[in-house]
C-alpha cells in the first residue's frame, strides 16, 4: 500500500513538474482530501441501510437456507470432497455468504474450508483448494452495496440500475475462473 | 430495475418476521455497523482520493490513458479504466478511490462511470484474497491459483465493459 501511495505522489509530482502544472497538483491534493470525506459522508446512508438489511438476512438464517440449495451444485465443483460433511458445509456457507454480500461472514468460512482442504497436503495447494481461492477472488455478490452507494453519492438517477450488468460481468468472470482452474489443473503438475 | 430495492426490503423484512427475528432492532444494529464501516473508510479514502486527484491534475493519468488507449479500445474497454485495471487486483481501497473519482468526474450515469462501477462490483481484490486463504491454510506452493484468478479478473473487466455498452450504450 505504501508503494502504491508513493508511486501516485511521485508520478504526479514528476508529471506536474514536466508539464508545468505544479499549482494545479498542489491544489488537487487538498481538493482530493476534501473529496474523500465528502464521498464517505454521502455514502453513509446507503451503507447503513444495506448493512442493516444484510444483518437481517444473516440472523434470519438465509445463509443456511441458501447454502443447502447450493450444496448439490458445489459438490460437482469439488468432487474430491463431495463426501466430506465439514468441508462441503463450510464451502457452501462461504458461497452463500458471498452471494449475499456478507464478506465478514464469508471469509472465516472460506478460511476454514481452506484449512480442512490443506490438511496433510504438506503446503502444496490441491486442485480443490485452488478452485476455492479462484472462486473467492471472483466477486459473486448479488447486491454491490458499496458501489451503489458511491453512485448514489455522486447523484445517480438510479444507483442500482447497474445490477444486470454487474450480474452478467460476475457470471462471466466466475465461469472463466472455474474453466481456467479446471484447464490449468490438467496442465500444471 | 427500480423495483429491486423496495422488493428486497419487503422480502427480507417479511422473511425475517416469519422467522421470528426482531427485524427492526437488527436493522438498526446493522446500520450502526454500516456507519462504523463508512467512518473507518474515511482516512484511507482521503489519502487515496488526494493521490488520484493529484495524478489527474498533473496529467499523468491522461498520459497513461493515451499510451494504452489503442490497446484497450481494441478490446472494447474505455481508456479511462487504465488505472482501475492495474490497481483492482492489488488494493481494494485504492480501486475504490480511483473508481469513485471516475464516477464523480464523468458522472455516475455516464458510460465511463457505469463501467467503473460495474468493474468494481464484479471483481475482487485478488491478491489480498489469495494471501488470506493460502495464509490461513499454510500453503507455500500456490500452483496455478494466481494465474487462474487473474484470468477471471481479465474476463470480468472485459465483460463489464461489454455489458455496460450493450445495456446502456
Amino acid at each position: 500500500m505504501s508503494w502504491i501511495w508513493m508511486v501516485m505522489v511521485g508520478a504526479s509530482i514528476l508529471c506536474g513538474a514536466a508539464t508545468g502544472r505544479m499549482d494545479e497538483v498542489a491544489g488537487a491534493a487538498l481538493e482530493g482530501a476534501n473529496a474523500g470525506v465528502e464521498l464517505c459522508l454521502a455514502m453513509v446512508g446507503v451503507m447503513c441501510l444495506w448493512m442493516g438489511v444484510m444483518k437481517v438476512m444473516e440472523k434470519s438464517g438465509l445463509v443456511g437456507g441458501l447454502s443447502r440449495c447450493l450444496r448439490p451444485v458445489l459438490s460437482r465443483l469439488y468432487p474430491q470432497h463431495s463426501g466430506d460433511e465439514r468441508i462441503m458445509g463450510a464451502v457452501s456457507a462461504n458461497v452463500a455468504a458471498n452471494l449475499l454480500g456478507l464478506g465478514n461472514a464469508a471469509t472465516p468460512l472460506g478460511m476454514r474450508a481452506a484449512q480442512l482442504m490443506a490438511e496433510g497436503a504438506g503446503g502444496v495447494a490441491s486442485d480443490s483448494l485452488c478452485m476455492l481461492v479462484v472462486c473467492n477472488t471472483a466477486s459473486i455478490q448479488l447486491i454491490p452495496a458499496t458501489v451503489a452507494s458511491i453512485r448514489q453519492a455522486a447523484g445517480s438517477v438510479s444507483a442500482f440500475d447497474i445490477l444486470p450488468a454487474v450480474w452478467l460481468a460476475s457470471a462471466v468472470s466466475v465461469t472463466v475462473g472455474i474453466v481456467a482452474a479446471k484447464v490449468m489443473a490438467r496442465m500444471w503438475r | 430495475m427500480s423495483m429491486v430495492v423496495p422488493c428486497i426490503l419487503l422480502g427480507v423484512t417479511a422473511w425475517g418476521v416469519s422467522r421470528g427475528v426482531d427485524v427492526w432492532s437488527t436493522l438498526v444494529e446493522g446500520g450502526g455497523e454500516g456507519l462504523r464501516t463508512a467512518v473507518r473508510m474515511v482516512p484511507s479514502l482521503v489519502g487515496l482520493l488526494c493521490g488520484v486527484y493529484m495524478l489527474r491534475a498533473s496529467g499523468a493519468l491522461e498520459l497513461l490513458e493515451g499510451a494504452i488507449a489503442p490497446l484497450l479500445g481494441w478490446v472494447g474497454i474505455p481508456p479511462q479504466m487504465v488505472g482501475l485495471l492495474v490497481v483492482r487486483p492489488i488494493s481494494g481501497s485504492a480501486a475504490l478511490g480511483l473508481g469513485a473519482e471516475l464516477i464523480e468526474n464523468y458522472g455516475p450515469d455516464s458510460l465511463v462511470g457505469r463501467t467503473a462501477a460495474v468493474m468494481l462490483g464484479s471483481t475482487e481484490t485478488t491478491f489480498y484474497t489469495v494471501a488470506v486463504y493460502f495464509g490461513a491454510a499454510k500453503i507455500h506452493r500456490t500452483r496455478y491459483a494466481i494465474p487462474a484468478a487473474l484470468c477471471a479478473d481479465a474476463a470480468g473487466f472485459l465483460a463489464a465493459s461489454w455489458a455496460v455498452k450493450w445495456l446502456f450504450g
